[in-house]
């Protein structure tokens, strides 16, 4: 990797997986900062969005610490953007977390819960905290971060609700838990998000990371 | 099934280093944490459990800065749990780059603290520890490492603490642990059926087999052990590989 010398940015918005994301990078041997500047935000090579927890609490942190601007601005240029988790569900329209929230409304889409959706007869456990495979679709991954990746290669997920786009051509990956198939990557333009936890699934997650940096 | 059944060997960590005992006594020294951390993710383990059974809040300072050195280590998700009493404590060792805290005495004597960490930083990270042990019939908690009785029946306990926003449980049967005479199946079983949330059966691996009967009987998610992997009874691996044959879901 020593040949990359590129600005990555990691979004502090004081929620989230920050330090196993950044923890990631340097396992490449790549720097990135962990920031909520607006200007190191803005000069950035390339854009990552972490996040686990809450998705009201997300936007109220994105918006207390005005973030919503540099990222969509980020976004709009048409450089490197990664979302990762929550970082992927806060990119859609709205969650039906608690009631309603609006989201970056980046990608449109809803993020619903799997509480509300799996079928009657699931005994499906929610959270869904495990090792779950990656199922290729309409888009071939071999130009993808996921060219790495075995088909139903495992990922490690940590979540309780997913994401439904609108437009069904930009998911890269679904994912079935206990028969019920969801959306668990996409990629559009220069939006790669998944949903799954990358740097925190070994070696096939690290080669998420590295393939996602080779492209930028 | 998609869902691979998760192997998570457990490292109980005294004054900065790995230990063993049996039936929660009589410990032995099992070496550097960060080492064996490293090693186990390599072999193929699917998370990892810190157990910090440090007795005194003075020693236990350090256990942040040994879940930093964990996390630098490791990429695959890792528990911490012992002595966690406060949400200050959570964000510690989450912010150290724990993915996961495990609750147990603690809950026991302040049930509002599962709920706490939960809406301050979701149920995915909270899991919930118990200790439990067959006594006249029923399966009951112990707290205090499983020292002090707290006549509460397991299933009522780990149905509350569900509801109050436990993400996952970690149900240690305490007659087993140390003895490798294999998993308790019925009790896991019941529990996992019992609530909604992933259940982790700990106490008495011994073989490959046992592994193999609490996903099956047991109905578990996912399975922890400690002295068959670090005194190199069984490799991860070699599990893996058998489970794999034996039809059940894994990560290889």
């Amino acid at each position: 990797m020593q040949d990359i010398v590129k600005k990555i940015a990691i979004v502090d918005y004081q929620l989230g997986n920050l330090y196993s994301v950044e923890q990631a990078f340097k396992h490449l041997g790549v720097e990135a900062v962990v920031t909520n500047d607006k200007d190191i935000i803005a000069n950035a090579d390339a854009l990552v969005l972490p996040g686990v927890g809450a998705f009201a609490d997300a936007m109220e942190n994105m918006k207390k610490l005005d973030l919503v601007a540099p990222v969509k601005d980020f976004v709009a240029t048409g450089k490197a953007f990664m979302g990762v988790c929550l970082g992927l569900q806060i990119l859609f329209t709205e969650s039906e977390e608690f009631g309603s929230s609006k989201g970056l409304g980046i990608v449109d889409g809803q993020i619903r819960k799997f509480s509300n959706n799996l079928p009657d007869n699931s005994n499906a456990k929610v959270p869904q905290i495990a090792w779950n495979r990656l199922l290729e679709q309409q888009i071939a991954w071999k130009d993808t971060p996921l060219k790495e990746l075995p088909e139903g290669g495992f990922q490690y997920f940590v979540h309780s609700y997913y994401a439904v786009p609108e437009d069904q051509n930009v998911i890269l990956s679904t994912t079935r838990y206990e028969g019920f198939e969801y959306c668990s990557s996409i990629i559009k333009k220069n939006i790669f998000a998944c949903q799954f936890h990358p740097e925190k699934s070994g070696e096939q997650g690290l080669s998420i990371y590295k393939n996602w940096i080779q492209k930028i | 099934m998609t869902l691979a059944k998760r192997i998570i060997p457990c490292l109980d960590i005294k004054d900065g280093k790995t230990v063993k005992g049996v039936q929660f006594e009589g410990l032995r020294d099992m070496g550097d944490p960060v080492a064996l951390a490293a090693y186990y993710a390599e072999q193929g383990a699917d998370e990892l459990v810190l157990l910090d059974i440090t007795a005194t809040h003075e020693k236990r300072k350090t256990l942040a800065s040994l879940v930093a050195r964990v996390a630098l280590a490791i990429d695959i998700p890792f528990t911490v749990g012992g002595g966690i009493s406060s949400p200050d404590d959570v964000r510690r060792l989450l912010e150290a780059g724990a993915d996961k805290i495990s609750l147990n005495s603690a809950a026991l004597r302040d049930p509002d603290l599962v709920g706490a960490a939960a809406l301050a930083f979701g149920s995915q990270c909270v899991v919930l520890a118990v200790d439990t042990k067959m006594e006249a019939g029923d399966w009951y908690v112990y707290s205090n490492g499983g020292r002090e009785a707290t006549g509460r029946l397991t299933r009522d306990w780990v149905r509350e603490a569900v509801a109050r926003g436990a993400g996952e449980i970690l149900l240690t049967a305490i007659n087993r642990d140390g003895t490798r005479s294999g998993f308790a199946l019925d009790h896991t079983r019941h529990i996992a059926e019992a609530v909604t949330v992933p259940v982790i059966a700990s106490g008495g691996a011994g073989n490959k087999e046992h592994f193999l009967e609490v996903f099956t009987e047991g109905a578990a998610d996912a399975a922890l052990a400690a002295g068959i992997f670090h005194e190199k009874i069984l490799a991860l691996p070699e599990l893996k590989q058998y489970l794999k044959t034996s039809g059940i879901a894994v990560r290889t």
